[in-house]
């Protein structure tokens, strides 16, 4: 008997039977796509959610007034206020691990100019936050070390604020005067255009303006500011950074050691692993559910498999009675089950992928194929049509002849 | 004489059906010669032993005790592949329910049994297949299903997938039990068609004008042998077949 022989039987064999084929093929196309999408999904999301954590700056320490018990719930901005100016003053001075720190105040406020408005995000900052952020100025440029000392009435906008108060994003707005909260401001330059984070947030609907103009022209409590941001020295003096943070704050805040503290540091590390439990905690669920449309799919390839153990039992007293060898069977019904594992599995991968994309272009949602997840949903329902159509055969094949063709 | 050089030879043959606590004997010490060349009638009542026997001399079983030898040699003591061989190459089996393989073409069907013989090329088999049915009168309905074929049609089929590695000896189990008598016939006209050129036929039949095509009759009892003659006055399928055809005839003409 040769291989070219059984090979040929396999395929008369599937071709005579293209339901069941087909059918067997379905739970594994269905298995192997699903498995490929899920994980591709949330393999995505969070490649995507740390490439925009990361996009805030690796060496980023951010201060928060409060304490951020683990896990719980931490009030509004303002609900605490314990940060202070001095406090961002002094990091600049005694934290030498420290190369950049700004104090934040921030606000939503009504944009007006002429018969346009649009509400957005004031923020106000030193320059330092713009080098912290890798932000940089395309029209126009920063704020000067004056317009910082004399809270002058300066801004930069982002692109989505030109737009909306300009009609067109490549308008120069660089001389226009717009009113915050009625005071007029002049605008002295664009930011560069920064697009969506992944929580959607359009991150050019900003207004930066300098610290003081904000904390003192538009704030209604002018003693403490929102938040302070900072970046160590390198990314691995981060840590050491936080420290020298910590133990400073808690000194000029006259913190007792075995006292809670009343702000919070953060490392961008530590969100991003926040961030990176999330989305594990996704992927693990999107795993689960493609885990179980591969079990559906291999009890669907079972089902067939078993239904037709009848009809494949007679089929092989009657290969028997003409001559074929227990070997011979067993090896058909193999090749039977690698020709329909291969070809369901390779179309499966085809689906797979092209979900994947579909959703990618119509959800706007990222997704990253990995070959982990084409091996192991490829490997587990060939291994499912394998075993079921070997198992039956390889019982019938151990009968006598006659004993498989009165089989009922 | 040629024709008595020994094919078969069987003795003491028992089996034993076991179901559950039930035990069947389904023979009893059964001995029988066959020799080259015979055309073997096997009769008897419904449950006496004949698909038994039938089974085991067509190696598709095996017996409880006894022993058999084909052409000198021990079948008993070959292996499962051995008996493949056997089966393959020496042996057609003709079955009562045909046993064609579903959805699966006349040819490929006629086939099967060369896709398991090393020794035909894949160039040949082709070849050989069709010209199997056309020695069973089904050259023209190669590409035919099962289901679109008649059962005198189907048996034909078998019989040439039987016929298609030229073996020494056809064994058939009523072959003609689900047909009417006018098709029974025309099997039993190839079936001495090939006897005439010299392959063995052994066939069970419950119809006596059918053990009439024979040369020998043997009598099966509650798992025993009991009367092995040979036929007096043999029918001729191709005469048989004429005398129908000259009556139906004279019917439609009067
Ligand atoms: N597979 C089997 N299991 C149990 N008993 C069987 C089996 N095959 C046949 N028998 C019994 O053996 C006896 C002989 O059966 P069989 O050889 O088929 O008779 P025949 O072909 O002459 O009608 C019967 O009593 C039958 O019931
Ligand atoms: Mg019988």
């Amino acid at each position: 008997m040769n291989l070219i022989n059984l090979c040929r039987i396999a395929y008369r064999s599937l071709n005579r039977n293209k339901l069941r084929s087909f059918l067997t093929m379905l739970g594994i196309i269905i298995g192997v796509a699903s498995v490929i999408a899920m994980l591709a999904i949330g393999e995505g999301s969070n490649q995507t959610i740390q490439k925009s954590i990361a996009s805030l700056g690796t060496n980023s320490i951010f201060i928060y007034p409060g304490t951020n018990t683990n896990g719980g719930v931490r009030g509004g901005a303002g609900s605490n206020q314990t940060l202070k100016l001095e406090d961002a003053d002094a990091i600049a001075a005694h934290c030498d691990l420290v190369k950049y720190v700004t104090p934040i105040v921030q606000r939503r406020s009504q944009l007006i100019y002429g018969p346009k408005n649009w509400n957005s995000m004031i923020m106000g900052i030193r320059n330092d936050y713009l080098l912290i952020r890798s932000l940089s100025v395309v029209k126009g440029s920063v704020f000067t070390e004056v317009d910082q000392r004399t809270a002058a009435k300066v801004c930069l906008v982002g692109v989505t604020v030109v737009f909306n108060l300009f009609g067109d994003e490549d308008f120069n707005p660089i001389g226009e005067i717009i009113r915050i909260n009625s005071i007029p401001v002049k605008i002295v330059g664009v930011l560069a255009k920064m697009g969506q984070n992944t929580f959607g947030q359009d991150q050019d609907d900003i207004v930066l303006a300098p610290f003081f103009t904000v904390q003192k022209r538009m704030m209604i409590s002018t003693d403490h500011i929102g938040s302070i941001l900072a970046s160590g020295k390198s990314e691995l003096q981060v840590v050491d950074a936080v420290d020298q943070i910590t133990g400073l704050l808690r000194e000029k805040h006259k913190i007792a050691p075995s006292d809670d503290l009343d702000f919070t540091v953060r490392t961008q590390s530590e969100i991003s692993n926040i961030f990176g439990s999330i989305t594990k905690v996704m992927t693990i669920l999107l795993a689960s559910i493609a885990g179980i449309s591969l079990l559906v799919g291999g009890i669907g390839i079972m089902n067939i498999m078993l239904v037709s153990v009848t009809e494949r039992t007679r089929e092989i007293g009657i290969r028997m009675a003409i001559g074929a060898r227990g070997r011979d069977v067993l090896l058909q019904f193999v090749i039977e089950s690698i020709l329909i594992s291969v070809v369901g599995g390779i179309i499966g991968i085809a689906v797979g992928i092209l979900a994947s994309k579909t959703v990618a272009i119509f959800g706007g949602w990222p997704v990253v194929i990995t070959a982990t997840s084409i091996a192991l949903s490829f490997g587990f329902s060939s291994a499912i049509g394998l075993f079921f159509g070997w198992y039956p055969a390889r019982k019938a094949a151990a009968l006598n002849p006659i004993d498989a063709l009165r089989y009922e | 004489m040629a024709d008595d050089i020994t094919l078969i030879t069987v003795k003491d043959l028992t089996k034993t059906y076991t179901t559950g606590s039930v035990q069947v004997l389904a023979l009893k010490a059964v001995s029988l010669t066959i020799v080259k060349g015979e055309f073997l009638a096997i009769m008897g009542a419904s449950g006496s032993g004949k698909s038994t026997f039938m089974n085991i001399i067509g190696c598709l079983d095996s017996p409880t005790s006894g022993t058999y030898f084909m052409e000198g040699k021990d079948v008993l003591t070959q292996d499962r592949d051995e008996l493949a061989a056997l089966r393959n190459k020496k042996l057609g089996f003709v079955f009562q329910s045909f046993n064609l393989l579903p959805r699966t073409s006349a040819q490929e069907n006629v086939e099967l049994p060369l896709l398991y013989n090393n020794t035909v090329a894949a160039a040949d088999r082709e070849q050989k297949a069709i010209a199997a049915l056309q020695s069973v009168g089904l050259g023209d309905r190669l590409a035919a299903m099962p289901n679109e074929l008649s059962g005198g049609q189907q048996q034909r089929v078998a019989i040439a997938r039987a016929l298609v590695n030229e073996p020494i000896i056809v064994m058939a189990d009523e072959p003609t039990g689900n047909l009417d008598s006018k098709t029974s016939y025309e099997i039993m006209e190839i079936f001495q068609k090939l006897n005439d050129k010299g392959i063995t036929i052994v066939m069970v039949t419950h119809e006596p004008d059918i053990a009439q095509f024979a040369k020998t009759n043997i009598i099966f009892k509650d798992g025993r042998i009991i009367a092995n003659e040979q036929v007096a006055s043999r029918k001729n399928a191709t005469e048989e077949l004429q005398l129908i055809a000259k009556l139906s005839d004279e019917k439609s003409t009067t």
